[in-house]
């Protein structure tokens, strides 16, 4: 394998893995700060049960988001130097403040893991409150430096070298607020999702467990609500992408040859060939109307780039994009269903079907983020800083990368088995209808 | 705020944070060695006793090396690029020993498997504890001596210049001075006067071993890594740091001895503290000698004003949290009855 595939492959799998990490670790703290604060305000030990056990999975999710986090901090320089070199000065503001929000997120996750006997209850709560916080804020500092990657700006280019580089400017580039946005979103949606399945995959085999039904009636409601506000966080990023990087919408759509009345694709397999889109069904004028407001909006097709400014490749861009937002829809549409039980009938459990539904809809945040940054950054390439430095320009000299592909991969396929593995016990341990009382009451 | 003072108090910051890593991230890697070595009819108390003490503040104290990381890459971009590149092959196998270190200590404390299972992520971590800081210890000594060069665009030999015997004596004091604080400080974990004796005498023999590894990291720096070398020697202001370090060594040895464990912790702590500093103020205003030094590797004023400023707001919301986490788990509980089976615990006291 090439040095400059077999680097580019490592960062993808590194943050691919990390990112299901982070998700969780975003969201999975709100989910029990609402179950411990449900357990003070009712007084019912179920709630506090539930925290608990959360707790304890969770903090396996949060050791391995911190080392695969570690590993992400030195491949951006081991695989990046020169990338690194180039623009430590100006992006490395939000690393250090992410550093001091992981900071705040692992202290206080001490205090919480390990404090229910420690400290007093209220402060066990807000504690769970700081880790929750602290843990968006990380998250929207990394998504602030990946957003500067997409629309560099805090410097002048004299010959080839930043000058007068402005940090405070970095921060604000024109794609952060909505990449923050849609991916704070995003990991609660995700995170929600997951758990709402799970334990409704439980709650199906065991009918009535309350311990199942509660934790259900948080993760599905957070994880619904910010299913429903994702569609518009996309529309919203779709239309700054239009404006900022044109080219990538055009990827994004595989749209070869632009103009006004550009169609919306649904499917589809980009021929970077032929330049045509195959297979694809075309809702003509969609595009124009979507991103321009008006169907005779031009919009640029990849015909008015050169060619070796395209991303490659063109098919991962383009069906990461239709997978993300196929998702997308799919978990609004379910977040409605259950909207409209709850509005109709007061209660989602007698709605079997439902269950189901979310059962099978477990997986699709997680797909949806994996795809959503497939999105992102393949269709970034040829760039790392996108008009700035090209990818190629910023790889190590060391030679053999491909051993530590191979390396990292491995690794992280055994320690994504062993999470797995430990998870899973920890769902058959969940307590049966009969055990939940009893447990609860012994707490 | 002028650039100079900027530029010391990132400094200055860089060298507080690897400080606080050391003292308590090196502390929880050498609490997994004495989980290797855990032996004698107490093993399996050592063993809990090392869970306990980890358990609450590892993922924090492992936040000071990020810390590290990100300082570095923000104050001193060429440093950092040019680091990554000469040292990528032990800096990745010490990646490997962080992942597996960390992931196999919450496998064995969360995953609730059998015994078998718990043993055997238990081997791991532990195994992974005795690696990585001598990893980290070949890292730092390869940057001592002067082995990596400025511009490694062109460098073509990535092992040999880390493969060399000072390298792996800094790695093996590296492990060496981790191991000695943690069975300092795991004296003061504990009610229990047979363990804490246990742990006493570990530290007692680290501590002897911290000192002739010391000596061999000298005899080996005075041939190979001269920079070092002149700067621990030849300066005035590098000698009564040395003098401090070898009179607060001693002081923890002896108060380990008169079981003045409190003492021996601020002690030793001090002691780890002065080898790190002895290093800084020797290779001073180095960063990576010879060619980069804190001025030509410095990203510009403006991004060091605002580290700076960031890095003093960040640290009034941060000592105080990370205060109440040692407090709240590093505290003994104040209504907790004396064990019975600890006697000795009101003279020792
Ligand atoms: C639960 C996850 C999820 C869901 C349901 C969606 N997305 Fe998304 N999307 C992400 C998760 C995500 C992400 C992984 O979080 C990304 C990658 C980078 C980012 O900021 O967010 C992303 C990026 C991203 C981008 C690229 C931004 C850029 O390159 O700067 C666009 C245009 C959209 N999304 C649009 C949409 C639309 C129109 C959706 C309609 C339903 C949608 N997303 C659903
Ligand atoms: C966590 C979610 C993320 C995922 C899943 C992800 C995914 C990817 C993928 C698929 C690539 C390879 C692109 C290609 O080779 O075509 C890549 C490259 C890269 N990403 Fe991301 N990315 C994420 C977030 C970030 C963030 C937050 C940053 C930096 C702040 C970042 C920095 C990079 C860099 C430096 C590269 C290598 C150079 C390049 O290919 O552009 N990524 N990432
Ligand atoms: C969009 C991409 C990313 C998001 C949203 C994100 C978010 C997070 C969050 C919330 C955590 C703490 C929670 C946990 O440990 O589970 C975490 C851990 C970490 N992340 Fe990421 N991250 C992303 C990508 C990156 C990148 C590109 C880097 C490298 C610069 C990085 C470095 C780290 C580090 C060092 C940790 C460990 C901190 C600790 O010990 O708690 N992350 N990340």
């Amino acid at each position: 394998m090439p040095n400059i595939l077999a680097a580019r492959s490592q960062m993808a799998m590194s943050l691919a893995f990390h990112i299901i990490f982070s998700c969780i670790g975003i969201a999975m703290p709100l989910l029990m700060v609402v179950a411990e604060w449900l357990h003070r305000r009712t007084g019912d030990q179920v709630y506090l049960l539930l925290a608990r056990r959360w707790a304890t999975g969770t903090a396996i999710m949060f050791a391995v988001g911190a080392v695969s986090g570690t590993v992400l901090s030195f491949e951006l320089g081991l695989l990046w130097p020169h990338f690194m070199k180039w623009s430590g000065a100006i992006i490395g503001m939000p690393f250090s403040l992410e550093g001091f929000a992981f900071f705040t997120e692992a202290i206080f996750l001490g205090i919480y893991l390990y404090g229910w006997d420690r400290v007093a209850p209220r402060a066990h709560l807000v504690a769970g409150f700081i880790v929750a916080f602290s843990g968006m804020i990380s998250g929207v500092f990394v998504v602030i430096a990946n957003s500067w990657m997409n629309t560099p700006v805090g410097f002048r280019l004299v010959n080839g070298l930043p000058v007068d580089i402005d940090p405070i400017a970095s921060l604000t580039n024109p794609a952060a607020l909505h990449e923050t946005v849609h991916m704070t979103i995003a990991a609660y949606a995700a995170t929600g999702f997951v758990v709402a399945g799970i334990h409704a995959a439980m709650w199906l085999r065991d009918r009535g467990n309350l311990f199942h039904q509660r934790a259900i009636a948080i993760a599905f409601a957070i994880g619904a609500i910010a299913a429903v506000l994702q569609p518009l966080s996309g529309d919203a990023s779709a239309r700054a992408v239009a404006r900022l990087q044109p080219l990538k919408m055009a990827a994004f759509e595989g749209l070869f040859k632009g103009g006004p009345h550009a169609p919306l694709a649904i499917g589809g397999i980009p021929d970077v060939k032929d330049r045509k889109l195959d297979y694809a069904i075309e809702l003509p004028s969609m595009l124009s109307i979507m991103t321009g407001h008006n169907p005779d909006a031009v919009i640029r097709g990849l015909d008015s780039f050169p060619e070796r400014n395209w991303p490659a490749p063109m098919i991962a861009v383009h069906l990461a994009f239709q997978i993300m937002v196929g998702a997308g829809f799919a978990m609004a549409g379910l977040a409605m269903w259950g909207a409209l039980l709850i509005v109709r009938r007061r209660t989602i459990f007698d709605s079997i079907w439902l269950l189901r539904t979310m059962v099978a809809a477990a997986p699709l945040g997680l797909i949806a983020v994996e795809a959503g940054w497939v999105v992102t950054e393949v269709g970034r390439q040829p760039w790392i800083i996108y008009g700035v430095m090209r990818t190629a320009d910023a790889l190590t000299p060391m030679p053999g990368l491909t051993v530590t592909f191979v390396l990292f991969s491995a690794l992280y396929l055994f320690l994504g088995v062993t999470v797995v593995y430990l998870l899973w016990r920890q769902v058959i341990l969940s307590p049966t209808r009969a055990e939940v009382p009893v447990q609860a009451a012994a707490l | 705020m002028t650039i100079p003072f900027a530029l010391f108090f990132v400094c200055g910051a860089l060298l507080v944070a690897l400080t606080i890593y050391v003292l308590t991230g090196g502390a929880d890697y050498g609490g997994g060695v004495w989980d290797l070595l855990a032996a004698g009819p107490r093993a399996a108390a050592q063993r809990d006793l090392i869970e306990r003490a980890l358990g609450p503040v590892w993922e924090a104290d492992h936040v000071w090396l990020i810390l590290v990381v990100v300082i570095l890459f923000d104050a001193f971009p060429p440093a950092f690029a040019a680091i990554m590149i000469a040292m990528h092959v032990p800096i990745t196998l010490m990646l490997v020993g962080i992942v597996l270190r960390g992931s196999a200590f919450s496998f064995r404390s969360y995953g609730g498997g059998r015994d078998r299972a718990q043993r055997e992520w238990g081997r791991l971590f532990s195994i992974a504890s005795l690696v990585t800081p001598v990893l980290l210890g070949v890292i730092i000594g390869a940057i001592a001596s002067g082995s990596i060069p400025k511009d490694p665009r062109h460098i073509t030999d990535f092992l040999l210049p880390w493969m060399t015997p000072v390298c792996f004596a800094v790695g093996l004091f590296a492990l060496a001075l981790f191991a000695y604080l943690a069975a300092v400080y795991l004296t003061l974990e504990t009610d229990d006067a047979a363990l804490r004796d246990d742990f006493r005498l570990r530290a007692i023999a680290a501590g002897i071993a911290v000192g002739a590894i010391a000596g061999l990291v000298l005899l080996l720096a005075h041939r190979e890594a001269p920079g070092i070398w002149a700067g621990l020697t030849q300066r005035v202001w590098t000698w009564p740091l040395i003098w401090l370090n070898g009179i607060l060594a001693l002081a923890a040895l002896y108060a380990l001895w008169a079981r003045r464990f409190a003492v021996a912790r601020v002690c030793a702590a001090g002691h780890v503290a002065l080898v790190l500093w002895g290093w800084a103020f020797a290779q001073f205003p180095f960063l990576i000698e010879p060619d980069l030094d804190i001025y030509n590797a410095a990203a510009p004023p403006i991004t060091l004003k605002i580290l700076a400023g960031a890095l003093a707001a960040g640290a009034l919301i941060l000592l105080p949290s990370y205060r109440y986490l040692l407090k709240v788990f590093k505290s003994r509980p104040k209504h907790r009855p004396l064990s019975a089976d600890s006697p000795v615990e009101r003279h020792s006291q």
